[in-house]
């Protein structure tokens, strides 16, 4: 018997990545895990918003939450700012969190490496496949929320966080833009998801990661943190959105932690592909990088936050906790002109403009006994207005509880005829006072007026 | 008889760490042949099959696969196909999913990619619609096959292809098998079924311990054998036991050892072919009807223990 070589075959084919990207979406939409959450993305907010839009009790601890019965458009970012908190990170941990480590459980990694031959078109694929499912999730929460509340409450003008009116149309596009916003953060947690399932393979850890990440920059955003620290957490995002219903809009926040969850995202999701295609995929036991996890994972991240902070600190002008005696007056004079002029409106008196009101407020915290900055529940504020033709000055005073991001609820604290509580006859029904209780945010990029 | 070599391995290396997995494998694999992989565990059978399918690299010599050299992972050629450590498949998806995205993945349409015929051929259409979640081993490492033929492939590379799978399955598959290896594939499997390799494979390569301890035909094997035990039932088994001893070349098993096989009218006879030959004569000659005559384990799995033994032996 004589042996020849066979004549040369084909040389080896690579998948391009569009293909590997359909094969990776049909078995992620194959989960019933991810069927589930799909539905309810999609059908849960419009239940949530539809039921809580007909009860009696709003969400007011939710920014947005007392407009509810006023405005369609506040259920959906209500529902925004539920899902910055809870949904999203989950969405992204089932999603992202499990994209890889479920080759690991299925023992399927070298039936892929044969079929598609390129460790980097599959991450590719992998990665474009779970951010195709969570812009889906993403995209039901904000429609199905923003369907249902203009479906049951109405096409209306919303109430912005300066107390500003927008009209539907206005309320649509900065809805829909504030959503658009959030993508950034929720990359943010999909890379971090990646690069947890990549580095922790099949352990819980890797899935819960973004999950875990999220809270944990949760509980930081709560506590007194310095600004930059505050703005170098790839979660700022999911609160900084609120700016876009002031006017003029709070820009600086809002750009700053965009910039800021787009770089962890590029970071984290490049991380996660130089570990991923140095990967061993001989061995079947492979059970994430270990201890490699922490230099390679872990460090280059926290090396990250401490290079935003640092850059932040120094090319922003604001100091501290970024709440400031002067922000917190300007701001609060601002919305309490701006519902003034809807109270008026409401009780059919005659019209008067911000201008005329001449609107201000004198702020102090704790009595005089702590330093008039900084987040804190004992912020006490006396707002002073003109009206023309009166000589009197009218005065109101508020209890603020202003939160370590900036945003501030006022009480009405007298006089109740001006803020405290009555029912107000509007065209679609009978409406708390506008000045009884109200929502506020403090630019906390903003250097402080002098004077 | 002129023969393309599928795949020709020369002085194959392949360490991790501190374990050596192969050590100066060398390996021709022609086409149109069934070759098995034998040896015991740990021995480095998957990790050579691994290099087959391209998913790792030799640390040293030369691997060239359907004529191409294999220089680094993952640049197994087009054609190579199969499965190591049991097929990859995707448990939420049907059987016909499963093939239809493979399929999908390689370009093909999946309604003229032949995916119902490669489910007939290895026996699931029945359950073709049914979620893998529910397979057993031997339905899944059926499916894995039907994966592997949908490529149309040159080289199959298999491990432990009839795992788990019941007498129907495995006709199945041995027929598969055959009809690729007369079509012109040549087909690698791993098994520790001797059985399965004497009825599929033309060729076998034994390898303990990451070398190659044989290398060839199996009936080359099974000459090179030497003395096999064969279960012996005659008409009169005090007359057939005194011609057992009384016969040069052959003897008995010590019944404690032969164990069940002993048992009744049966003896366990020790013998080389000349003296089995010799044996029967001598019975036909004394008039001892000989009744059942066979072996014990098969040549193959003889010479692997024989081998792999001496093996260990040496080192």
């Amino acid at each position: 018997m004589t042996a020849t070589i066979a004549a040369p075959a084909a040389a080896p084919h690579r998948v391009p990545v569009l293909r590997g990207y359909r094969f990776e979406l049909v078995k992620l939409l194959s989960q019933w895990r991810v069927r589930l959450l799909l539905l309810a993305s999609w059908v849960g907010p419009a239940v949530v918003v539809g039921v809580m839009s007909q009860q009696g009790s709003l969400p007011a601890d939710t920014v947005f939450g007392r407009w509810m019965h006023a405005t369609g458009w506040a259920g959906s970012l209500v529902m925004l700012g539920f899902s910055g908190t809870w949904a999203l990170p989950v969405l992204t941990s089932v999603v992202a969190g499990d994209v890889f480590a479920a080759e690991d459980r299925l023992g399927t990694w070298r039936h892929l490496l044969v079929a598609v031959r390129s460790p980097r078109r599959i991450f590719l694929a992998k990665a474009l496949a779970s951010l195709t499912v969570i812009l889906l999730l993403v995209a039901g929460l904000a429609c199905a929320s923003a369907a249902a509340g203009v479906l049951v409450v109405g096409n209306r003008p919303l109430i912005g966080l300066d107390g500003h009116l927008l009209a539907p149309a206005d309320a649509a596009g900065k809805v829909l833009l504030a959503w658009v916003c959030a993508l950034a953060p929720t990359l943010a947690l999909a890379a971090i998801g990646l690069l947890g399932s990549i580095t922790l393979g099949r352990s819980p850890i890797g899935l819960l990661l973004p999950a875990l990440v999220a809270l944990a920059m949760q509980v930081a955003q709560m506590l007194p943190l310095p600004v930059a620290v505050r703005f170098a957490l790839p979660g700022y995002a999911f609160i900084a959105w609120r700016g876009l219903f002031t006017s003029p809009t709070q820009l600086g926040p809002l750009l700053l932690g965009i910039v800021v969850s787009l770089v962890w995202a590029v970071v984290a999701t490049a991380l996660a592909y130089w570990l991923f295609v140095r990967r061993d995929f001989t061995s079947t036991t492979y059970d994430g990088v270990g201890r490699r996890a922490v230099t390679v994972g872990v460090l280059p991240l926290v090396a990250l936050v401490a290079l935003t902070v640092a850059v932040i600190a120094v090319s922003t002008p604001a100091t501290g906790s970024g709440i400031e005696q002067g922000k917190l007056q300007r701001s609060l004079a601002t919305v309490f002109a701006h519902l003034y002029r809807l109270q008026t409106r409401q009780l059919h008196r005659p019209d008067v403009t911000e201008a005329q009101l001449q609107t201000a407020a004198t702020c102090d915290k704790g009595g005089g006994l702590v330093d008039n900055s900084g987040p804190g529940n004992g912020w006490r504020c006396v707002v002073t207005w003109h009206l023309p033709g009166v000589d009197a000055v009218g005065t109101a005073t508020y209890q603020l509880d202003v939160t370590a991001d900036g945003r501030y609820g006022a009480d009405g604290d007298g006089p109740k005829e001006v803020n405290g509580y009555f029912m107000v006859r509007t065209p679609t029904g009978d409406a708390p006072n506008p000045l009884w209780q109200f929502d506020g945010t403090v630019d906390l990029l903003a250097t402080a007026p002098k004077g | 008889m002129d023969t393309s070599l599928a795949v020709r391995a020369r002085d194959i290396t392949k360490c991790f760490g501190d374990v050596v997995a192969l050590d100066g494998i060398d390996l021709d694999v022609a086409s149109g042949r069934v070759h098995g992989l034998v040896g015991p565990n740990g021995a480095g059978k998957t990790t050579l099959l691994g290099l087959l399918l391209g998913l790792a690299v030799a640390d040293s010599g030369s691997l060239e696969i359907l004529g191409a050299p294999v220089r680094r992972a993952l640049a197994a050629p087009d054609g190579v196909a199969g499965f190591v450590d049991g097929p990859g498949l995707y448990p939420s998806l049907t059987a016909r999913q499963n093939l239809a995205a493979l399929a999908a993945l390689r370009g093909r349409d999946a309604r003229t990619a032949g995916v119902d015929e490669v489910l007939d051929e290895v026996g699931l259409t029945d359950v073709a619609s049914d979620r893998v979640r529910g397979f057993s081993l031997g339905m899944r490492q059926r499916l894995g096959l039907a994966a592997a033929l949908l490529t149309m492939p040159r080289l199959l590379v298999l491990d432990e292809p009839t795992n788990g799978l019941d007498p129907a399955g495995k006709n199945h598959v041995h027929r598969v098998l055959t009809r690729l290896a007369a079509d012109g594939t040549a087909v690698v499997l791993s098994s520790h079924r001797m059985d399965d390799v004497e009825a599929l494979c033309s060729e076998v390569t034994i390898v303990s311990t990451g070398r190659v301890v044989f290398s060839g035909p199996v009936d080359k094997l099974s000459a090179e054998s030497g003395e096999l035990d064969y279960r012996l039932v005659t008409s009169d088994s005090d007359a057939a036991r005194q011609l057992v001893l009384a016969t040069p070349g052959a003897h008995l098993v010590d019944e404690s050892v032969a164990g069940a096989r002993a048992t009744g009218n049966a003896l366990v006879v020790r013998a080389a072919v000349g003296g089995l030959d010799e044996l029967v004569v001598r019975l036909v000659h004394a008039g001892v009807a000989v009744r059942e005559l066979t072996l014990v384990i098969s040549p193959l799995e003889a010479a692997f223990l024989a081998l792999t033994e001496q093996q260990e032996g040496d080192r």
